[in-house]
């Protein structure tokens, strides 16, 4: 997936037009190991660039979670709520968490894979 | 990978949740080598382990181990431990990772008579095999284990090897600690995996570890207990034999028994999703009256469960408390302990008359 994008703070974007699908990374599903519960946005709510939106709680921790972009919360993945452990198996297809309605334009600082990868490597012990 | 207690151990191998599901039902490996060995030997022995330990290790017969408390002379808990009698003049005694040095020196420095402590930790290794069905699992070489009872011990074969085969865990399931020369532990560990692969025995990490026991209300020293806490308060009163010959801390013991103990550790719920986490707040009525010791998500009871110290021993199963989850106040039930009774005390069923 080419047009995927991330942030430094673990979070995934795709854009379709002026829908933003986000979710979190690969690397951030296997530190915080089994996902057992995530705390969502209501559709409808309008989130700015960074804004906390939401907890995914694993057995190790509760980690905040941000939004990458400006938007208005369109859906939220239903079924993560019964199966929270999708975040861990499929984190960037049935683990997606929530769609936004772009505000405006994306975020220049928004990495690809490449800078991303750099972030990880950084992190890693 | 997590540091504990000086050792290197993975949080899991493959997922928590599978690790734990495969321990309950079928059964798991974990590789347990931090864990300390040590060996107390000589004619004072005996002697020795009563004057340290608050449980009466005098009926033991060789064979057989015993979970004890060592206290301090003011009744605080330095470690738990399980004390496995191998001859008259001859134990095991496995301490925590965290504790090795603190009790080595400890014990070396109360012993009695001609008894020598040594420390076996780097030459055997450990590993626990547990489950439902760790029984029937063992792999091809292994003795019968049959006729083990309960917290018995025996020498014997595990896949060829020499083991030291022990009904004993930290799961709550039936099941067997190993300990196993340091030099042919990898092969007794690949050997058990192999054996039980089809039938879903995995190798199982911290996580599992942490999950099963606390689900069985086991403590952890460091999280549950340390030496501000007494083994009334951490509701281990039943390891302190008050009518055995003296021992460090009777004195200190016998006053908490009589005047009852001012904290009590209890086991609690939450709702899925509010996972109390070791050192939250517990609050009732508006009021702070203590602090979660454990916490986590029960993937096989389906909600997360936390054990917490708190004031007093006044709190009943069913009363509603509160929690702080992530910064709220969440709701909590007071229930009876332990929060999963596993299969580890049916697993031998008594002799038929």
């Amino acid at each position: 997936m080419a047009d995927r994008r991330y942030t430094k703070t673990h979070e995934w974007v795709t854009v379709d037009g002026k829908t933003v699908t986000v979710g979190i990374t690969d690397y951030a599903q296997s530190q915080l190991g089994d996902v057992v519960f995530l705390e969502l946005p209501s559709p409808g709510r309008t989130l700015g660039v960074r804004e906390s939106f939401g907890v995914v709680e694993s057995v190790k921790a509760a980690s905040d979670l941000y939004s990458p972009v400006a938007g208005k919360v369109s859906a939220v993945n239903e079924k993560l709520s019964a199966k929270p452990e999708l975040v861990n198996s499929d984190p960037y297809g049935d683990g997606w968490i929530m769609k936004l309605e772009l505000t405006g334009e994306l975020p220049p600082d928004l990495l690809d894979e490449a800078e991303y990868k750099k972030v990880t490597e950084a992190g890693a012990h | 990978m997590v540091d504990f207690g000086g050792w290197e151990l993975p949080q899991q191998y493959t997922s928590i949740r599978n690790e734990h599901l495969a321990v309950r039902k079928v059964a798991g490996l974990f590789d347990i080598s931090h864990m300390g060995r040590l060996v107390v030997e000589g004619p004072g022995a005996e002697a020795s382990l009563q004057w340290l330990m608050t449980n009466d290790l005098a009926p033991l017969a060789p064979g057989h181990a015993m979970y004890t408390l060592m206290c301090k002379e003011d009744g605080g808990a330095i470690d738990d431990l399980v004390v496995y009698r191998e001859s008259k003049d001859r134990f095991l005694v496995v301490v925590n990772a965290a504790n090795r040095a603190k009790d080595t020196a400890w014990m070396q420095e109360h012993l009695a008579g001609s008894a020598t402590i040594e420390d076996h930790t780097k030459d055997m290794s450990l590993i626990a095999f547990q489950g439902p069905r760790a029984h029937e699992l063992l792999p091809k070489g292994s003795s019968k284990t049959d006729d083990i009872p309960y917290f018995g011990f025996r020498a014997g074969k595990v896949a060829g090897e020499s083991a030291l085969i022990s009904r004993t865990g930290y799961t709550g399931e039936d099941g067997f600690e190993l300990f196993v020369d340091s030099g042919g532990v990898g092969e007794v560990w690949d050997a058990i995996l192999a054996a039980g692969k089809a039938q879903g025995v995995l190798p199982a990490g911290l996580g599992a570890r942490d999950a099963t026991r606390l689900e069985a209300a086991l403590r952890l020293y460091g999280n549950d207990m340390d030496e501000t806490v007494n083994p009334y308060e951490a509701g281990l009163g039943w390891t302190v034999k008050l009518g055995k010959p003296d021992f460090i801390g009777r004195d200190a013991l016998a006053k908490v028994k009589a005047e009852g103990a001012r904290r009590s550790l209890v086991g609690m719920r939450t709702e899925p999703g509010s996972i109390p986490r070791h050192g939250a707040a517990v609050s009732h009525d508006g009021h702070h009256v203590g602090t979660v010791t454990s916490g986590t998500h029960s993937f096989f009871l389906g909600h997360p469960i936390a054990l917490a110290m708190v004031e007093g021993p006044s709190f009943r199963v069913g009363e509603r408390v509160t929690i702080e989850v992530r910064g709220r106040e969440a709701p909590a039930d007071v229930v009876k302990l332990p929060f999963y009774r596993g299969s580890a005390r049916s697993a031998v069923a008594p002799a038929k008359p």
